[in-house]
């Protein structure tokens, strides 16, 4: 990421990158016996993908231009994993949330803390991940921007940091739309935006000497009772429709089995 | 008090998105079991002509909020705008497609007024007092229950999920008259692919994956072509640089559900299928018969792609007169 026009070279620019841990997609994800969590035992944990997206344009935006980049997870202890990953890759500071009253009260109530520990935090740029490929919901990073009062963008594939403003390209279907917000403000990630660095011997040396805070929700001046509200409650997991194989279109060459797949989706699928 | 079911519609460029009609249909179903009228909300500039003609797919009334300002999307206008029609109209739930800006605008608009939200939603029904939806989470791997606690709940609705159907509202077009407030977040510049047909609001996708062996997807294009089809890949072929990412269907990329997915070249990994699985057929042509995709496919057919697709295509051509 190159500094865009009329950005003047060290203008720091201090930076929040929200981090989630997550089981890595190619896990096997099955349904615990209480039939509204998933079994954890044998899972694979990883940053999420799209925060390492957020995590890397972070690194980009310093090195163009000079700041800070500190990580911030709420999660259990297992998360210092994630955030020491992220130190390694160059981030600065980890700050975890790590109170259980702050977990599983969905996603408001995570951007409600999220806000609540960034705004203890001098920044300029927020970023997150589009979402948390567990949950699926894309809500975390707008509700923490709504939190902070500032303007957000979605689905960023593209950066260019102006002179006390940004400009973000996002997608949108069929095409791109380039947006230009003042700062602060908070932009998700969509891949494409970057490659992200792997983490360096030297880098994951250093990182066990950089500072990763654990704060609860009383350093925050929140209690339980502030993680309560609206929510979708999982009353249900279940493993998709079963989806089982048809059969193999047969024929003595190429041209009969496509002619015989043809009539059988227009005939017997009736799809065409 | 739940006044009404309240549908948010989507514009581009002052036409509808797909997934307008389709959360307009599925608040006329909801409202029609529930007694309930049902409002449609358009935002955008010289949208009265395209406003009404929701009237057609059951909105009784249609809150058009039209000025120049809001012709492009802007996350803090719409959002300002659709809190005050929801402070006013108390509906007993909120409907708008879950496309990248359903998605920004959806979440934005759940912490503005408190609301709990079933983001990208296949289902939902009233269970006694509660909303209740189906979601599905893990990039597809698990299918979620979710009782929407608080209100007004918002059910973003997964793009060609629900049913279109037409079917006469009141349709009194009403113009609100809301303040967009201060924009920040100016669009500077706008760059659309005219004439592709949009991935995830297609009904037929023809995917090429790693047999593709290269970037030149003409076999799979044409085939597509002759089918009224979008064109997806597969994440090898995103990350082979062969396709762009816009295009990669998978649970790290675009989820689809159209009525035929046609996978050429494809193995069939979990999370190729996580994108896919949910289409109502699925043909796979593959020349490995080990390969996993077959396991899922409806039809299958084993061959070398490259000779099998064109052959495919003439037929369909000859269908198609």
């Amino acid at each position: 990421m190159l500094p865009g026009p009329g950005a003047r070279k060290e203008k720091n620019v201090d930076i929040v990158v929200l981090l989630k841990q997550v089981p890595a997609t190619e896990s096997l994800i099955q349904v615990a016996d209480d039939g509204v969590s998933i079994k954890t035992e044998e899972l694979k944990w990883v940053i999420n993908p799209y925060d390492e997206f957020a995590v890397e344009e972070a690194l980009r935006i310093r090195e163009a231009q000079g700041g800070s980049v500190t990580v911030l997870s709420v999660g259990t202890n297992k998360a210092v994993e994630a955030i020491r990953t992220a130190l390694a890759m160059g981030a600065d500071t980890g700050v975890l949330v790590n109170d259980p009253a702050a977990l599983g009260k969905g996603a408001l109530a995570t951007a409600r803390v999220l806000a609540a520990a960034v705004k203890q935090i001098p920044f300029d740029l927020v970023i997150a991940g589009q979402r948390a490929v567990d949950a699926d919901q894309f809500q975390v990073g707008p509700a923490v921007a709504e939190y902070l009062q500032i303007p957000n963008v979605s689905m960023v594939i593209k950066t260019e940091l102006l002179d006390g403003s940004i400009r973000c390209h996002r997608t949108i279907e069929g095409g791109t739309v380039v947006v230009e917000s003042p700062l602060p403000m908070l932009f998700t990630t969509q891949r494409g935006l970057n490659e992200p660095r792997y983490a360096s011997l030297p880098g994951i040396m250093k990182a066990k000497k950089k500072p990763l805070e654990t704060k609860t929700l009383a350093d925050f001046g929140l209690d339980a009772g502030a993680m309560e509200g609206p929510t979708a409650r999982i009353r249900l997991l279940s493993p998709p429709a079963e989806r089982g194989g048809g059969r193999i279109i047969e024929g003595e060459s190429a041209a009969e089995k496509a002619a015989a797949l043809v009539k059988a989706l227009h005939e017997e699928a009736k799809v065409i | 008090m739940s006044a009404c079911i309240f549908a948010i519609s989507e514009q581009l460029e002052g036409t509808f998105r797909k997934v307008s009609f389709e959360a307009v249909s599925e608040g006329r179903r909801l409202s029609d079991g529930l007694g309930l009228p049902l409002v449609a909300a358009v935002i955008g500039s010289g949208m009265e002509a395209a406003a009404e003609t929701l009237g057609r797919y059951g909105a009784d009334r249609i809150l058009l909020a039209d000025r120049a300002e809001l012709a492009d999307y802007s996350t803090e206008a719409y959002v300002r705008i659709l809190a005050e029609c929801i402070r006013q109209e108390q509906p007993s739930l909120v409907l708008l497609g879950a496309t990248a800006q359903g998605k920004d605008l959806a979440a934005r608009l759940s912490a503005r007024i408190d609301a709990p939200l079933a983001m990208d939603a296949t289902g939902i029904r009233q269970d006694g007092e509660q909303w209740v939806a189906t979601r599905p989470m893990y990039g597809g791997k698990i299918i979620a229950e979710v009782v929407l606690e608080g209100n007004p709940p918002i059910a973003a609705l997964r793009p060609n999920a629900m049913r279109i159907e037409q079917k006469k509202g009141e349709g009194r077009m009403e113009k609100i008259d809301v303040d967009p407030g201060t924009i920040q977040v100016k669009t500077v510049d706008k760059t659309l692919e005219t004439g592709k047909i949009e991935l995830t609001e297609a009904d037929i996708v023809v995917s090429g994956g790693r047999g593709m062996g290269g970037a030149d997807y003409t076999v799979v294009e044409t085939l597509a072509e002759a089918l009224g089809a979008a064109v997806g890949a597969s994440r090898s072929a995103v990350d082979e640089g062969w396709r762009p990412h816009a295009d990669q269907v998978g649970q790290t990329g675009k989820v689809v559900s159209p009525n035929l997915y046609v996978a050429c070249g494809i193995s069939g990994a979990i999370q190729h299928l996580a994108g896919m699985s949910t289409s109502k057929v699925i043909v796979a042509v593959n020349k490995d018969p080990e390969a996993p995709i077959f396991a899922k496919a409806d039809y299958g057919v084993v061959g070398d792609l490259f000779e099998i697709v064109p052959l495919i295509t003439e037929e369909v051509k000859k269908l198609r007169g």
